[in-house]
């Protein structure tokens, strides 16, 4: 009896971080050691380097499957791979204390995986493993059997929707920019991924980047280009080298370059690195890096379809986008319409951060209520703190409080509560959040990123910033809450690009929903959730006191005084509130306030 | 053609026109900053924003192509909300040293803030403080005054193809600068000076003179080259304190760096003031009134003519005198003398 | 300027600069148009911006090849062979406007004969440029639906530099690149008023508006005009008047605002030829080094002191107006010449003429420019033709037919001929001459512009790397240039601006003069020198 053995290695860039690549080789050595390609049992065993799977924090992940059976391992290391091997493979019995436990099922069970699906399971290095599960059917079949029309409108109907962030109908952009006139036009996947934190798109790519190109050859044949840009971030060597790997096996198969499978349609794919400011992945920017010149925004209109990379009609889509591109064309609109709620179709897939248990990537239907995600596939809040807000949509998204709890997550629902889905970053806060720092905290960010072309960003956020930064230091003015929705508003309403009409959204969100907390560092000079450290005052517990000394040690400015084994104090006007004693007393002893 | 209405008035323009230049032709008033009818619209400074039906978000004018039927409307409480906000948000960054700037009075920050009658601004806060680097002889330029409209970059490498000014860093630390931050090292045309809205680029050799007061205008036609380009001097007492060029000229306001710069000669030390004569060959030159040095050269001249003919006298006129000096220099030889002998020295 | 007026009938620029912008394909040559002629090359550029396909022919790489599609980089003095070559390529390829040829021209079967000995790869072994690049060229050239060719002192300055014109007007009529908006054959005038100098007669053979001396009947229309007998005699051009000068026949020049001491070709034979005289007369701003040469010097008014008309490049008239008073006694140049006028000849002028009336006296004379007034140049200059008072000027000439008799433009045979004089063993660089931005003519006013001289304040040689290394010679070391008539000593600048064997000296620098070094030898029609080539020797 021969049986068939796989063995998968998570060997994503957080896979390989973690020892994926030792793991792996510790495998092979064993294997050899062992002998187990020609012993008693294996007649195959394969090593795979398989993108991520989204639970990141449990990397190593490991696949052991046998025959149809498969266990997870998490929190694999080298040293674990002599035994698995020993009991799993030799012995057929699984390790059952490494394996994973019940919630990483539950954190699978109520995803629905179109997208990351696969990612894990083929080797992203390899075209034909990617053909062996239905890859390039889709382009075959529209490149054989539809015109160009009939390709948008499929994408049309299945009510696709840009992933990018703002949602903009997919068809409907890609019937806008077929119908110029033109003698060229460019279709461009825009894998810049700038949010912090944010990690989708490369795990696409990392784990199955044919796909992408897949849909680039679908998008490109739809609106008539014969050249093509990927524009990823240079911080991402690993997605680049396996587009790279990939770009080449899909034109050495003739599914890029001249008479695409067989048709008379061509495309060629280039690779452009982008420098890694946050500002280029938005559209108009991105192309004016493209051309070579400084990534900054263009004003819009006119919009990229109608004139966009060197004057030209221009399509640019997200990584995620395209990626839903083939299972659409083969699997019909229909099915694709029959996930998701009613305008907004499909899945999304989202990093969920923050204080929630199982951080990592997720991928759910449209319209799943936020609770579901927080709860369910994320597991609630750590240490069973109170929940307080969930942050939606990247930095420039908004935060929702407790009340929105059901609110379903799709385009329009987090837009009613004046958040967005953005590229769907998610950061859960708990009680020991404040509000107006996590604005203060994004905006930091977006102030930063502003490309500085336009005024009402440039200087807008820069100002937005500043008060969040007084409010925050107990300098804040009762005139600074009108003053701050009112900027606020202006530079969202002014500006000339997505950041700056998105950077105020944080501010906005918080003062609507948490004004409370604004209200108390103005006029109480407090921090409710003690996070503001100039709005606190640190002292020492008498009774808690066992006069280590360790909090005199740790303070720099030698604000703290008192003999060993007697009651310390701090001294109040040399205090400059950095919580050093803070962290230092192991007896609770030392209270902020 | 394409016909829209802007503020309830009619209005056709060519395809391809925005709906500023739309708005331009009504005679409505759209503030701008940093737009030149001569550049690419660039949509940076966010005063022209309109509104226009059916688009949820107020546009800029300057780079949004009009539309057929397109509906418009330039003035609202909430643009001019908008509007004066950016102005002040542009005051909260500017040295606000009007009475001593060099570009008062003809600045557009200045008119746009006293449009809006903004006395202060709500937003105090930190003020860029860039180093001066000034080492050229014509070009000043003072960072901190700069709005980022990007005129300068855009002339220098749109119109001017040089391309010796960009961008640095990012966000509120934006800055125009040559390359590595160095000094300015280019063709000195000065059009990024001729563009500039406020007073962050001016000329060196204008400092000295009164801005505006006292100062008198004349259009006349530059003396170097043969493009002949509109020339504004800009003149104070017997000197010349700038140079400019209006934008509806051949030339456009374009000028190179001879026409806008070149122009100390005019008041150079060494100029001639008064007759020369050499009394006795071998001699020097020695001053004389006008009298005496005209009916020299005219009775020297006839003495020639009746000895030898008139055609041992020849005459040789500039290629930098006007056309009526040029006329009668030849008439005085051919009418005057009798011969043909007139040439002058930049023929090809 | 001869060589276009027997073509076309008339010399100037065919076309007009704002027409740059519209130009398909470009052709500059021997022009360092972004250097001398800056606002027209910023036109050159923008046409490149709007898709216009550009060829620079120039010995230098002068800035406009950044923009240039194809740069031809042929050895100073081959320019017709180069011209010739293109055109043998046009015919052969059959890329000719039979249509214009047939229509508006005459003379093109002998020129079409005369062409053939000038294949791509003839031209090759004489200019240096690749056969292939000829061939595209031609194509670039020939095949855009319109085409410029805007030429200088490249083309004009040369021994024979008539023939040179000639090439550059018979290369746009095979094309048909005549008569029709943003295309022409367009020289660029080197300084300001050169166009209307010429336009109001300061030539020997012509009186106002190209009006032949030699043509009786003109003379009789200007003899009555102006109340007096006019002279049969074909006068002297400036060259000549050197020779005249150095031979003793002419014993009095009146020099007016130009300083040909240091300009001319050869100025040591020029600096001899003055101090022959009996009278120099020089009428100027500064004390230049011809005046230095007077006898007597009177001081004029500079160009932002006085009232009149330019007429620039492409024959548009433009009022000049007073800005300033001139310094101390000076007077307008006008003022003066009426002064000594009418000492001369009381009835020749009226003690009240003004600019404006010698302005429509010229007008009155000249139907090209009958149309024009004061009045009308209030606010933008005209370009002539502008014969009548609700004319709007003229953009572009020739549209329907050439000022030449029976309106028909003239094809010439133009030969291979060689600068006068070529590189040998004792002088074995070729050296041109020409102009940089920071400075103008020979420095007179652009050298007393503090910050002008700040920038450029010395003279320099240029030269290639290949040759600074042969010679040992570092960037800005000294060397020491003679030619067959003299010496100079200055800075090097080692660049690769020039090509090996060829060096480059602006000529503004009297410290440094680079006319002691040029030839006087000069075209036997326009009696131009040739300032463009001539042999020197390198010495450190
Ligand atoms: C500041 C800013 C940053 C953006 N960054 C990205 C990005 O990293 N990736 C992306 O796909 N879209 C990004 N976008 C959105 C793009 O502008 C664009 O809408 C998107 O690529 C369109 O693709 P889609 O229709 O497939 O969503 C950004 C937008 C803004 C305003
Ligand atoms: S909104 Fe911000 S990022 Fe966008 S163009 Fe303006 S300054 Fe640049
Ligand atoms: S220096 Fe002047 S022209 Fe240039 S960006 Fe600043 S304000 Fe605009």
């Amino acid at each position: 009896m021969s049986r068939k053995i796989t063995v998968n290695v998570c060997m994503g860039t957080g896979g390989i971080a973690a020892g994926g690549s030792t793991v792996m080789e510790a495998f092979r050595q064993e294997f050899a050691e062992v002998g187990v390609d020609n012993a008693r049992v294996v007649e195959k065993c394969r090593l795979h380097k398989v993108g991520c799977r989204g639970f990141c924090a449990r990397d190593v992940l490991v696949d052991i499957a046998i025959d149809d059976q498969s266990w997870t391992y998490q929190y694999v290391d080298e040293k674990m791979v002599k035994r698995l091997v020993a009991e799993h493979i030799l012995d057929n019995k699984p390790v059952e204390q490494w394996l994973v436990g019940d919630d990483y099922h539950t954190f699978h069970d109520n995803q629905e995986k179109i997208i990351l699906g696969v990612l894990g399971h083929i080797d992203p290095e390899s075209i034909d493993e990617y053909i062996g599960i239905g890859g390039y059917k889709a382009a075959e079949k529209v490149l054989a059997t539809m015109t160009p029309q009939d390709t948008i409108e499929e994408i049309k109907r299945s009510g696709l929707r840009g992933r990018g962030g703002a949602g903009f109908p997919t068809g409907l952009k890609w019937s806008f920019c077929a119908a110029n006139q033109a003698d060229r036009r460019y279709i461009i996947c825009n894998a810049d991924e700038g949010d912090p934190g944010a990690f989708m798109d490369r795990s696409v790519i990392e784990g199955n980047p044919h796909a992408v190109i897949e849909g680039m050859i679908i998008g490109a044949y739809a609106i008539g280009a014969d050249t093509g840009y990927i524009y990823i971030r240079a911080e991402y060597p690993l997605a680049v080298q396996r587009l790279k790997i990939a770009l080449a096996a899909a034109k050495e198969r003739g599914f890029l370059g001249k008479g695409i499978c067989g048709s008379s349609f061509d495309l060629d794919l280039k690779i452009k690195l982008g420098a890694g400011a946050f500002v280029c992945g938005e559209e108009t920017a991105l192309i004016a890096s493209i051309e070579g010149e400084r990534g900054m925004p263009r004003a819009k209109p006119p919009f990229p379809a109608n004139k966009g990379l060197w004057g030209k009609p221009t399509i640019i889509n997200n990584v995620e986008t395209l990626a839903n591109i083939p299972p659409i064309i083969n699997r019909g609109a229909e099915w694709f319409t029959s996930i998701g709620s009613e305008k907004s179709k499909g899945t999304k897939v989202i990093a969920l951060t923050g204080k929630i248990r199982n951080t990592g990537l997720i991928e759910i239907p449209m319209g799943m209520p936020l609770k579901k995600i927080i709860y369910d596939i994320g597991g609630g809040i750590e240490g069973d703190r109170l929940f307080k807000a969930v942050q939606t949509g990247g930095p420039s998204g908004g935060c929702i409080p407790q009340q929105h709890i059901d609110l379903p997550v799709d385009y329009e629902g987090l837009k009613s509560v004046g958040s967005m889905m953005g590229s769907g970053g998610m950061v859960v806060l708990d009680e020991t959040d404040c509000m107006v720092n996590i604005a203060k905290f994004f905006l930091t960010f977006t102030q930063e990123e502003s490309c500085g072309k336009c005024v009402p960003c440039r200087i807008g956020t820069k100002r937005l910033l500043e008060i969040l930064t007084r409010i925050t230091e107990g300098e804040g003015k009762p005139s600074d809450l009108d003053l701050l929705q009112e900027l606020a508003e202006d530079v969202r309403d002014a500006s000339l690009c997505g950041l700056g009409m998105s950077a105020p959204n944080p501010v906005l969100s918080t003062l609507k929903y948490f004004r409370h907390e604004y209200e108390a560092h103005i006029f109480q000079k407090k921090c409710p959730a003690k996070v503001c450290s100039k709005l606190l005052t640190f002292y020492i517990r008498p009774d808690h006191c066992v006069g280590c000394g360790a909090c005199k040690k740790a303070c720099a400015v030698k604000a703290i005084s008192g003999e060993l084994k007697q009651v310390h104090q701090v001294d109040q006007a040399l205090c400059i509130k950095c919580g050093s004693c803070f962290d230092a007393c192991k007896f609770n002893a030392v209270i902020k306030e | 053609m394409i016909s829209l209405t802007i503020d309830n008035q009619p209005v056709e323009v060519e395809a391809g026109a925005t709906v500023l230049e739309a708005a331009r032709k009504l005679r409505i008033d759209i503030p701008t900053l940093c737009h030149d009818s001569r550049l690419k619209p660039h949509g940076a400074c966010r005063l022209c924003i309109v509104e226009i039906a059916g688009m949820p978000k107020p546009v800029t004018s300057c780079t949004t192509p009009a539309t057929e039927k397109m509906v418009v409307t330039t003035q609202s409480a909430h643009l001019n909300r908008l509007r004066k906000t950016t102005v002040e948000l542009l005051l909260s960054d500017h040295p606000n040293d009007c009475m001593i700037c060099i570009g008062s009075g003809d600045c557009k920050l200045q008119e746009l803030a006293y449009r809006f009658n903004l006395r202060g601004s709500r937003f105090r806060g930190k003020m860029r403080a860039h180093d001066r680097i000034d080492e050229n002889p014509f070009v000043q330029r003072d960072q901190n005054k700069c709005v980022l409209c990007g005129l300068c970059v855009r002339v220098c490498e749109e119109i001017q193809g040089v391309g010796a000014i960009g961008y640095a860093n990012r966000g509120f630390e934006s800055k125009i600068t040559p390359p590595f931050e160095k000094e300015l090292s280019c063709e000195f045309c000065g059009q990024c000076i001729a563009v500039c809205p406020t007073g962050a680029l001016s000329g060196k050799l204008w400092v000295g003179y009164p801005r505006q007061q006292g100062l008198e205008k004349t259009e006349t036609t530059c003396s170097y080259c043969g493009c002949g380009c509109n020339l504004t001097l800009h003149t104070y007492g017997k000197s010349i304190a700038k140079v400019t060029s209006r934008q509806d000229n051949h030339n456009r306001g374009w000028l190179c760096v001879k026409g806008r710069f070149g122009y100390e000669f005019v008041t150079s030390n060494e100029r001639l003031t008064t007759p020369l004569i050499r009394r006795q060959k071998g001699g020097s030159l020695e001053p004389a009134s006008w009298e005496e040095a005209l009916d020299l050269v005219a009775s020297r001249l006839l003495d020639i003519k009746s000895k030898h003919g008139p055609d041992a006298v020849g005459g040789l006129a500039s290629a930098r005198c006007t056309n009526e000096e040029g006329y009668l220099f030849q008439k005085m030889f051919r009418a005057g003398i009798g011969t043909n002998n007139v040439d002058h020295c930049a023929r090809y | 300027m001869a060589g276009l007026a027997a073509k076309f009938g008339s010399g100037a620029m065919t076309n007009s600069v704002a027409e740059i912008s519209d130009n398909k394909a470009l052709l500059v040559i021997g022009s360092n148009t972004t250097e001398n002629h800056p606002i027209i090359g910023l036109r050159m550029k923008e046409a490149v911006r709007n898709g216009a396909q550009l060829i620079v022919a120039d010995p230098r790489r002068i800035p406009l090849v950044k923009f240039a599609t194809l740069w031809l980089r042929h050895m100073p003095g081959t320019d017709s062979v180069l011209l010739n070559a293109l055109m043998h390529v046009i015919i052969r390829e059959g890329w000719e406007d039979r249509t214009f040829i047939e229509k508006r021209t005459e003379g093109f079967d002998a020129f079409a004969e005369g062409l053939k000995q000038f294949t791509p790869e003839f031209a090759e072994n004489i200019t240096g440029v690749p056969a292939d690049d000829i061939v595209s060229a031609a194509r670039i050239y020939a095949t855009a639906e319109n085409a410029g060719i805007y030429y200088a002192m490249g083309i004009t300055q040369h021994s024979f530099g008539t023939n040179n014109v000639h090439a550059v007007g018979n290369l746009a009529m095979v094309t048909g690149n005549l008569g029709k908006h943003g295309a022409g054959v367009n020289p660029l005038r080197g300084q300001n008023n050169v166009q209307g100098c010429c336009d109001v007669g300061c030539l020997p053979t012509d009186l106002p508006g190209y009006q032949k001396v030699a043509d009786a009947k003109v003379r009789e229309k200007f003899g009555k005009a102006w109340g007096r007998t006019l002279s049969s005699e074909p006068g002297l051009t400036a060259s000549e008047m050197t020779e005249k000068m150095l031979a003793g026949t002419l014993k009095g020049l009146y020099i007016f605002g130009e300083n040909p001491a240091l300009s001319d070709p050869n100025m040591n034979h020029s600096i001899k030829a003055f101090e022959n005289l009996d009278l120099l007369v020089v009428q100027d701003i500064f004390l230049t080094e011809t005046a230095e040469l007077a006898d007597v010097v009177l001081p004029s008014a500079s160009f932002a002191e006085k009232e009149g008309t330019f007429t620039n490049s492409e024959r548009r008239v433009q009022r000049v107006r007073i800005a300033l008073d001139p310094p101390g006694q000076a007077q307008s140049d006008l003022a003066i010449i009426k002064q000594v006028y009418r000492r001369i000849d009381p009835e020749g002028v009226s003690e009240n003429a003004t600019a404006e009336s010698v302005f429509n006296e010229l007008t009155a004379l000249w139907p090209a420019m009958a149309g024009m007034s004061y009045e009308r140049l209030e606010t933008e200059g005209l370009q002539w033709p502008c014969p009548t008072d609700d004319h709007p000027g003229t953009p572009y000439l020739h549209r329907e037919s050439f000022a030449r008799e029976g309106g028909k433009a003239l094809f010439t045979v133009v030969p291979h001929v060689l600068s006068k004089e070529l590189p040998d063993e004792q002088y074995p660089f070729v050296l041109t001459t020409g102009r940089q931005l920071f400075h103008y003519h020979t420095g007179t006013m652009t050298r007393r512009s503090t910050g002008l001289d700040k920038i450029s304040p010395a003279p320099y040689i240029e030269l290639n790397p290949e040759d600074a290394a042969s010679l040992g010679i570092e960037d800005t070391g000294l060397l020491t240039v003679t030619s067959r008539r003299g010496s100079i000593r200055l800075k090097a600048r080692v660049s690769g601006i020039v090509p090996p064997r060829v060096v480059f000296i602006p000529f503004h620098y009297k410290e440094a003069a680079a006319n002691r070094l040029t030839i006087d030898a000069m075209d036997p029609i326009s009696k131009i020198m040739e300032a463009k080539v001539c042999a020197v020797r390198l010495e450190k």
